[in-house]
Order: C-alpha cells, then structure tokens, then sequence
C-alpha cells in the first residue's frame, strides 16, 4: 500500500476510499496528479467488460445510494426496460443542500476526476451517451473545476467520441442550479434541468427511469454514490460487499457538525461504529461542561433523537432468526437499517448535534425557516404548512406563543406528510412531529 | 409585442466574448434549448450583475421561448436577482449548524463593516432580499445551508468562500475588498 501524508490525519476507525485524497498533501485536481496515482485504471478495465456485467457487479455490490433514500443503485440502474429505444441520460445530483451535509464539496473541489470516472463507468453501463452534472449554484469554484477537469479528461480521450478506442461515446456537462434546495429531488432536478421551475413531478408515472430527462430513461445518481462503482469495478462487486455490513455495504461519508469538539467528515465502513464511537471517540465528545441533548443523524429532515433515548430494535441474525434487542442512541450502529428501525434514517449522512445549552424551539424553528424558504410551492399543504410551521415556531420563540401551539404545530405537520406529490412533504413534517414527540416541553410556554 | 421586443432587444449591449460564451452553452444541450435558459441567466447575472427586462427577452427570444418562461426562472430561483447587488456581494449561511456557531452575529457583524445600515431587509423572502450600503460596494443577504456545516459559520464574497469566521476574520476579509 502506497504510503499516503495527509495535512489532516484521517482517525485510525476511518477506511478512507472515496475521501482517500482530500486532505492529501501532494494531491491537486488536476488530471496528471490523479493518472500519476492509477486514475482511469477502472475506466480501461470497465471498457473489458460487458455493460450488463457492470450493472450486475454494482448490484453485488451491495451499494445503496448515498443521497438520502438509500436505494440500490444497482436495483435502480436495472429499472431501465431491456428493450428501451429511446436515448438514455446519466445526472450527477451534485446539488449537494440537505442541512448538515458537507461531503460533495470537498470530492468536487479536490479530486474531480474520481467523480468523471465513475460517471464515465456509470453511463457506459446503462449505455448513456449523455450526462449533465447538475451542481448547486452556490459552487461557482466547484463547477470552474469540473468544467476544467472535463476539459482534461477530454483532451486525454476518457471523453467525447469512440473513448479509448471502445466505439462508445460520451459528453458531460455542468449544469448549475440557482439556490434551490428541490432541485435535490430528482424528479424537480430533471425539470429544473428542462428549464423550468423545478416542480417535482408524480410518481407513478414519471419514475426518471422510464420517463425522466425529457420522457427518456434518465438514472440520477448522487455523487459519492457515482465516485463508488469506480472503486466496484476495481475491486469487483463481492469484495466491496465484505466492506461495511450485510444490506448497508461500503464505506460512506460521515458529516458532523453542531456542539461537538471536533466536528468534520469521517469515512467509514457502513455500520463500523456506534453513534456514540462516532460523537465522542471520532468528534471527541460535547463541549467542556456540557452533556449532548439532541442529534438529528442524517441531515435535517431526518426525525431527530433525544440524546438519551432507548430503542428496542428487530435484528436479523446471520441464519435468519429474529431477535430483539434494547439499544441507547449511543449504542445504534450507523448503518441504514438500524437508524431506519430507530425510527428516523441514515439519510444523507450528516449528523448534527445540539447539547444542553440549546433550545430545542430556536433550534426547530431555524430548521422551519429553511423548510418555509425552500418549499416549490407545488402542492398546498407543503407551501401552506411549511409557512404556518415557521410562523408559529417563530412566535414560540419570541415568547408570544399560544397555549395549545404545540398541538396546532403537530397537525399542521400531520397534514402535510403522504399529502404532496415529493417527498419534500415527508422531509418538512419530520422535523416537527419529531421534535415534538421528543421535547414537547419546550414548545409549551407561559 | 413584437416591436418592443425588438427594440428592447436592440438595446442591450451584449459584448461578442458574452455571444460566444452564449453560442457554446446552448450547443450543450443538443435536445432542447430550453435547457439553457438557466445557464444563459447565470451568464447575463454574471455580466450585467443583475437580470433586466430586457434580458429575459433576450433570453427568451435566443430560446425561442415566451418571456414568461424566463422570468418565472427569475423569480423562482433565490440566486437571481431583478435589481443590482453591491460590487462585493455578501452571503452568509442561516441554516442550523452555521446559526448555532454563530451566523446570525456574523451577518450583523458584516453589514457593520461594511456599512450596511439595515440588514434586516433581509430575512429570506424572495424579491427584495438583499441590502446594500449606500456607496454601492457591498450588498448582503441571508443564504440557506451553503453545504460546509463541519466549518460554520461560513459566507461567500461574489464567488470566494470563507469558513469558520470570526469576527476578526470578518474584518480581514471586508478589507480586502478593495
């Protein structure tokens, strides 16, 4: 193994893939540091393969998408119908916006080409001759970069026609949002990609494999999802499959931000540590003098957890047997399913954490004031109730809040989840119902 | 209509550099125009600082589209705006992890500096989120989570970005906005 100098040591229960040259002395974007270090290897070694061959490797591989759904990539990419005539898309969802995740960024600005070469990998697979990355807008120097590296990657031949004498061609280009949080949902990405205000579509029908980038079979993939089959083609899909744990494979990037000593990303195997080995050994704890009160694990839609919550959570064993077993928040792996069975999800992977200083009302109603400015307005629970949310977590915090604002708060939120047509619906309710399941005493003031 | 499209469209002085720039960003999306008008208004933001009448008829009739289907653009994306911004624009992330390590202190901070009288103008709704100081050089607003919360608080100055600002931090950088 290469011996890798960091300017920021990774922590010894970190299993750097993905994130293996952010922070690597010696490292730049540019497309002679990354060849000088095997890049595009996987890329040559793909072309060896057959397309469905690569499909069925991600799909033994385990991967699950690293957005926020969690969703077989692979499972996804066989959505596309075998007997499809029409033109495929490949999107790179590098809208990167969910509240507390910061992982995107950092592969964007410091090793590009890991990403063209797993999306270059990716539409060789599902035989997309065209991709757009669709970036936020707020990454004006990320997209510079991909721009530059693309221009790289195509004076090199790894883009454009017949690459490296495969017959296979291939464009990508940057597409830049405006500073809207839906244009993270796929379906709003693809028409926001169209050109027009990303109203997310309705799903049946318009599932983008069938009828996504316009009404042709479109796979949208996150970023770190994409950057991963580079690294399933060079270890093929079994092997990455014994990264991790069975049903939640690979390494995935952990964002932690809010009251911790050190927060920061951390790669690890899906499951490798507790939320507690995570928060104290890998962050280094709370704050001097303060206790954790409050975590939300997987970016802010995800319902939060008391810092001193029990679970009781169905495993299955590895001969099928059921068993139950009580578990505090610190003790719950981080993998998809356990945080799914705790009732809230691993989602896009950014952990906040608040500490006993905080009020969970001020805390709630920021998170509101992102959900009330960041609703498309599609659908009438969604715009209206994200609003009313806002207005009356404002007046909570302001002190004028109504004796019964709890309860008008909890239905409010009851309406609008399983009301709208995109999940965002799901993503500004949980908040809400959560918090106040969790810390109802402090919604209810004099 | 269509002479004031015409006319309104004789008015605007775009530079050659900026009609190729334009030529080549259409030419990326091969099946539909449309696609472009999003790339196109950043383009315009980025050389004229702000999206006029006038350019989203521009925009409209290079796509072949209705107005309509640009200024509705306009007005839904947050990053676009219908008036100029200040030479150093100022943007300050509001979201969770930046507000609890200490963004809304920040962006007081930072409209004092740079002598921003009424920041508050600012609080999010769409349309007329931004404020300026009276010389012209600086405007700011509050942005939603700009995807760096491990280093909050965090701003961008046009198209820089800083994290983990202090308020001596925020000194340096608004005197080096020069």
């Amino acid at each position: 193994m290469s011996k890798i100098q960091y300017t920021r040591k990774p922590h010894p229960r970190e299993h750097r893939i993905i994130f293996r040259n952010i922070d690597r002395a010696d490292w730049d974007p540019s497309i002679e540091t990354y060849l000088a270090d095997g890049g595009y290897n996987e890329l040559k070694k793909a072309f060896t393969m057959k397309a469905t061959d690569i499909v069925a490797e991600v799909k033994t591989s385990g991967l699950r998408g690293r957005g926020g759904a969690g969703f077989a990539a692979g499972v996804k990419w066989g959505f596309i119908r075998p007997d499809n005539t029409k033109p495929v898309y490949l999107i790179c969802n590098a809208d990167e916006s969910e509240p507390g995740t910061f992982k995107d960024r950092y592969i964007i600005h410091q090793d590009p080409h890991q990403l063209l070469e797993g999306m270059i990998i990716s539409c060789f697979a599902v035989n997309a001759r065209l991709a757009y990355i669709y970036i936020r807008g707020e990454f004006p120097q990320g997209a510079h970069i991909l721009e530059k590296a693309i221009a790289e990657a195509k004076a090199k031949g790894f883009l454009g026609k017949n690459i490296l004498d495969s017959g296979f061609d291939c464009e990508i280009y940057v597409h830049r949002g405006a500073g809207a949080y839906i244009c993270g949902e796929e379906t709003g990405l693809i028409e926001s990609l169209e050109g027009k205000r990303a109203y997310p579509r309705i799903k049946p029908p318009y599932f983008p494999a069938a009828l996504g980038l316009y009404m042709c079979p479109t796979i949208v993939n996150n970023v770190e999802t994409l950057c991963h089959v580079k690294h399933i083609i060079r270890m093929g899909g079994a092997e990455y499959a014994k990264i991790g744990t069975p049903n939640n494979t690979g390494t995935r990037i952990l964002c932690v931000s809010g009251d911790v000593q050190r927060p920061g990303y951390y790669e690890v195997e899906v499951g490798s540590l507790t939320m507690g080995e995570l928060l104290n050994d890998l962050c280094g704890g709370p704050k001097p003098g303060r206790k954790f009160k409050a975590i939300i694990p997987g970016g802010s839609s995800a319902k939060v957890f008391r810092a001193d919550e029990r679970f009781k959570i169905k495993t299955k064993g590895p001969d099928g047997s059921q068993s139950e077993r009580e578990l505090g928040v610190m003790d719950l792996p981080m993998d998809f399913d356990t945080l799914a069975a705790a009732g809230s999800m691993a989602g896009s992977g950014g952990v906040i954490v608040m500490d006993n200083s905080r009020d969970m009302a001020w805390v709630l109603n920021n998170i509101n004031a992102f959900y009330a400015h960041e609703s498309c307005g599609q659908c009438t629970p969604c715009r209206e109730g994200s609003l009313w949310m806002r207005k009356i977590t404002d007046r909570i915090v302001s002190g004028a809040g109504l004796p019964d604002d709890a309860d008008i708060l909890k239905s409010v939120a009851d309406n609008i989840a399983g009301k709208t047509i995109c999940a965002f619906g799901e993503a500004c309710s949980w908040p809400t119902q959560s918090f106040l399941s969790k810390f109802k005493e402090e919604f209810i003031r004099n | 209509m269509i002479e004031t499209t015409l006319k309104s469209t004789q008015t605007m002085d775009i530079p050659n550099e900026l009609i190729a720039k334009i030529d080549e960003t259409v030419a990326r999306y091969p099946v539909s125009k449309r696609s472009a008008t999003l790339p196109l208004l950043h383009l315009f933001q980025e050389h004229f600082g702000f999206i006029s009448p006038e350019a989203v008829e521009w925009i409209a009739n290079r796509l072949e589209l209705k107005p309509i289907n640009v200024l509705e653009l306009v007005t839904f994306y947050p990053m676009f705006r219908e008036k100029p911004a200040g030479r150093f624009h100022i943007r300050v992330c509001r979201t969770l992890s930046c507000a609890m390590a200490g963004s809304y202190e920040l962006k007081k901070e930072l409209a004092r500096l740079a002598g921003i009288e009424d920041e508050t103008c600012s609080n999010g709704s769409h349309g007329e989120s931004i404020s300026r100081s009276p010389d012209g050089r600086f405007s700011i607003e509050f942005v939603e989570c700009l995807a760096s919360c491990g280093t909050g608080p965090v701003c961008m100055i046009n198209d820089d970005f800083y994290e983990a600002v202090t308020p001596a931090k925020a000194a340096e950088i608004i005197n080096s906005c020069q």
